[in-house]
């Protein structure tokens, strides 16, 4: 496993006077998926590319499981950490087989482990192994482009994924996949994720940890829920467009409603009922509602894997988005 | 045709001289202009002034530049190879520079970023994505030595330029015409050969 922490890391372009990055720190523990999300300029990318010491940083230190990177190989350091950039940045002259080696050919697999991890990669990111092996990048779509290019970071088994806008240049629809994709990878691998993006839809959607940046500072951090409902500055609440109730209803679940509500011991018993829809506190209000909307109840059950449950109905639902104390804190 | 025939033992012979002289200076330019241009690319302040010191080499008549090596080489085949070693390594180092500029940087940056050291990006991404380039240059050079290759008979290197040089001698027009013809085809089969190289190449990174 792998976690990563910034400490008062600084980096200054020469010949430009403020800093791309602040004094940022920072602690991503393992298994997280951080966003940084900011406008163009605020730092988010050099930031990420300080991980991989793509980006020599000034002054400040970043520890990887607790070990400063500035002591390790970068060579080393680039091979066990995966990088997916907007560009996808595939090789024309390779074949997709050979662009997922890559890292395996440089870490000197054997050839026939190498080929066995490049079709279990494709099959993965849903690319069938016999159908694109050999095909050239020229020759995909844009987001098979992009899957091949996740397939690449992941070849070497990486604790940690640097995705810098990887979903930038594909059209919404793929773009949706392919984040639902990112979220059951990083599920699946248990990888440390550290995603840059301007789009403030698909920060709520994947992170655990959102990060937003400005200036090259951290502006606020926390679950996406908790900083809608309450936005450290003006510029968070704007940037991440903290009053539209809409956007509350998308990020909060159920489980942290539910919290917030044992938090002030208020929560009703499960009611008797047999025909109100039964979600998983992983939902969200916006499924929950969309649930009664589509079974003409006024209620929902709320289940956890333990089979304990209760119910939420429409207008705690609407308090809670009110009141603004569904924040995830629980 | 019987003038041909009577000729055809001295034509061949010459033409492979010329073959031999512009095959061996082409290959010691290219040994010598790739790491060359790739170390102007890097050093961005060695790598300008040695254009302007190539560039300078190629504004030198090429009798000249011959008639100032004698002193040093002598007369001979050597000599005519180093005169169009020299005047290819402008074209070729410029173009090793081209072809290295035209792999786009998010591509150097992909590959850093997947732990290629200095040698791995250049061997494995930036020579094959600059070859097409690095070959439409090589074209142009291949074609200035078999020309330039003409002149090198003045100093006894031999080649099809020594049947004009006969042939302005006992104004014979037909050895001036076997020559030129000569230097014409070998010019012209050699750049349809690395057309095709070219092309295939391109190809293959087009998908």
């Amino acid at each position: 496993m792998a976690s990563i922490r910034f400490d008062g890391v600084r980096v200054v372009y020469p010949g430009t006077a403020r800093p791309a990055v602040d004094g940022v720190t920072l602690e991503i523990s393992s298994g997280t998926l951080a966003v940084l999300l900011g406008p163009s300029g605020c730092g988010k990318t050099t930031l990420l590319r300080t991980v991989n010491r793509l980006q020599p940083v000034e002054s400040g230190r970043i520890e990887i499981d607790g070990q400063d990177t500035a002591a390790l190989d970068p060579i080393a350091l680039r091979r066990r950490i995966g990088y997916v950039i907007q560009a996808v940045g595939l090789f024309p002259h390779l074949s997709v087989a050979q662009n997922v080696a890559v890292v395996p050919n440089l870490l000197g697999w054997p050839r026939e482990r190498a080929d066995a991890r490049v079709d279990e990669l494709l099959a993965q990111v849903s690319l069938e192994p016999a159908t694109f092996r050999s095909r050239y990048p020229s020759q995909l779509s844009g987001g098979q482009q992009q899957r091949v290019g996740i397939a690449r970071a992941l070849a070497a088994e990486p604790q940690i994924l640097l995705m810098d806008e990887p979903f930038g240049a594909v059209d919404a629809i793929v773009r949706a996949s392919l984040q639902r994709e990112t979220r059951r990878l990083q599920r699946r691998i248990g990888a440390t994720i550290l995603f840059v993006t301007h789009d403030v839809d698909e920060a709520l959607e994947l992170a655990d940890l959102l990060v937003i940046m400005r200036d090259g500072r951290v502006e606020q951090r926390g679950r996406p829920a908790a900083i809608l409902a309450h936005p450290a500055t003006p510029f968070v609440a704007e940037l991440t467009g903290a009053g539209d109730a809409f956007r509350r209803l998308g990020v909060t679940t159920l489980g942290e409603l539910a919290a917030a509500r044992a938090a002030s011991a208020q929560a009703p018993a499960a009611a008797e009922s047999g025909e109100i829809p039964s979600l998983a506190p992983g939902a969200t209000l916006r499924e929950a509602l969309g649930a009664m909307l589509a079974s003409g109840a006024q209620r929902v059950r709320i289940t956890g894997d333990g089979g304990e449950s209760s119910t939420l109905d429409v207008g705690e639902l609407w308090r809670a988005l009110r009141s603004q104390d569904a924040d995830g804190r629980g | 045709m019987s003038w041909l025939a009577g000729h055809a033992g001295i034509i061949l012979s010459r033409t492979l001289e010329h073959l031999a002289l512009a095959g061996i200076s082409f290959t010691i330019a290219l040994a010598i202009a790739v790491p060359l241009g790739v170390f102007a690319a890097r050093r961005r302040r060695v790598g300008l002034p040695l254009i302007a010191a190539l560039d300078a080499v190629y504004t030198i008549p090429s009798l000249a530049l011959l008639a100032m090596l004698i002193p040093v080489l002598g007369l001979g085949f050597w000599t005519a190879v180093t005169a169009l070693v020299a005047y290819a390594q402008i074209i070729l180092v410029r173009n090793v520079i081209s072809a290295l500029e035209s792999v786009p940087p998010w591509m150097v940056d992909a590959a850093r970023g997947l732990g290629m050291t200095p040698l791995q990006i250049l061997a494995r991404v930036e020579l094959p994505i600059g070859v097409p380039v690095a070959i439409a240059g090589a074209r142009v050079a291949a074609v200035s030595i078999i020309a330039i290759a003409s002149v090198a008979a003045w100093i006894d290197a031999g080649g099809l330029g020594a049947l004009i040089f006969d042939g302005i001698e006992r104004q014979d027009i037909r050895l001036i015409a076997a020559g030129t013809f000569g230097i014409a085809a070998i010019a012209l089969v050699a750049d349809a050969a690395l057309r095709v190289l070219e092309r295939r190449l391109t190809k293959r990174g087009a998908g």
